[in-house]
């Protein structure tokens, strides 16, 4: 590791979120409006992510009143507080970039099946399957601008 | 190195060599990322002070980084056993306006703070012989529907008046790897205990090449800052 790689370490978040291609996420951003600070809730799906070390970021697409939205975040940006992972979607591509000119049903992304406790398979089970948040547990709206 | 000069201010000297480290990103106090480029500066030590009696100007000679004592020439060994030190690989001068300074003292990256103003110093990437459209952004000639004229300067003058080709006037030559500075960069972080000093934005040269940073010129912080 040469003395770059070590300075970058030094920017890395401790737990870092674990963000999966093709699932459904709800971002927590840390938002400043004057004085006040609010965390706002980004929700969409992974549909690519980039770079390593500190410089890795996610781009998280929803498609919001009929306009598609993506959003690109730092992973270890300080204002993204927190991912929760809603599902976690079957696809076969790490960049989902031809979600962009589907619409509607051939847009949607089929969930991973999931493999439960019970069956103790080898490997990682559970672990990281799907936390499911109540939509009303929400702070705060996504508002559109 | 700290105690105040004649004009009550912090006696310091405002420059200081080492190596440029490469470019990444970080966060910033509020959370924003910024592009930095990473340095290595210092420790430097002084080999020797010149004095405006002596020399007719002040400045302090300063050395980094080690070097093999086979790899250097006699005259230049002489000149490191007089000031008492092993032989460095750079020498370089920083003009200073203060006196003071000893030789063998060690200066080290802490005389940057936070939010200071610097200019850096450095030997741009070599690009070779190189045309007016690389070198000095001529717009050149259509590339088709018949043309004949691509890359090429076009005229460098006129006939009568001045019936020679001017001064400084752009043609092809050598680009690149030449002593350029970048002024007015942020100083973002400086850590004195592993001589890493970040800096925003880009800086001339390739990673591992020797740059000098000085302390701003034109841009300079209002205290409190």
């Amino acid at each position: 590791m040469n003395r770059l790689e070590q300075i970058e370490q030094g920017y890395l978040k401790k737990d870092v979120p674990k963000v999966i291609i093709g699932s459904t996420v709800r971002v927590h951003v840390r938002i400043k409006e004057g004085e006040k600070e609010r965390i706002q809730i980004y929700e969409g799906v992974v549909i690519r992510k980039k770079g390593g070390s500190n410089r890795e970021t996610f781009t998280v697409r929803k498609v919001s009143y009929g306009i598609g939205v993506e959003r690109i975040f730092p992973l270890h940006s300080p204002f993204v507080t927190q991912v929760e992972t809603i599902r976690e979607g079957k696809v076969r591509r790490a960049k989902l970039y031809y979600i962009r000119t589907r619409t509607g049903k051939a847009a949607r992304i089929p969930e991973k099946e999931r493999v439960y406790a019970t069956k103790k398979k080898k490997g990682p089970a559970t672990t990281q399957s799907v936390q499911l948040a109540p939509p009303a547990a929400a702070p705060e709206a996504d508002t559109p601008s | 190195m700290s105690r105040l000069n004649y004009r009550g201010r912090v006696e310091m000297l405002n420059g200081l060599i080492g190596y440029k480290l490469g470019m990444t990103q970080v966060f910033s106090d509020e959370g924003k990322l910024v592009p930095v480029t990473l340095l290595e500066l210092g420790p430097c030590k002084v080999v020797q002070v010149k004095t405006l009696e002596k020399d007719g100007y002040q400045s302090v000679q300063l050395s980094f980084d080690e070097e093999k004592e086979h790899r250097v020439t006699k005259p230049l060994l002489g000149h490191y056993k007089k000031a008492s030190l092993s032989p460095a690989r750079f020498l370089r001068e920083i003009k200073t306006e203060d006196s003071g300074f000893s030789v063998g003292q060690v200066i080290n990256s802490e005389i940057f703070k936070k939010g200071e103003f610097v200019d850096v110093t450095g030997v741009s990437k070599g690009k070779g012989f190189q045309g007016v459209m690389k070198r000095h952004n001529f717009s050149g000639g259509p590339k088709s529907h018949g043309s004949h004229f691509h890359r090429a300067p076009g005229s460098i003058g006129n006939s009568a008046t001045p019936s020679r080709v001017w001064k400084n006037k752009a043609m092809p030559g050598q680009m690149g790897n030449k002593p350029v500075t970048t002024q007015s960069l942020e100083v973002i972080e400086v850590r004195p205990e592993q001589n890493i000093v970040m800096i925003k934005g880009a800086i001339p040269g390739g990673t591992k090449g020797l740059v000098i940073v000085r302390k701003s010129v034109k841009k300079q912080v209002n205290a409190g800052v």
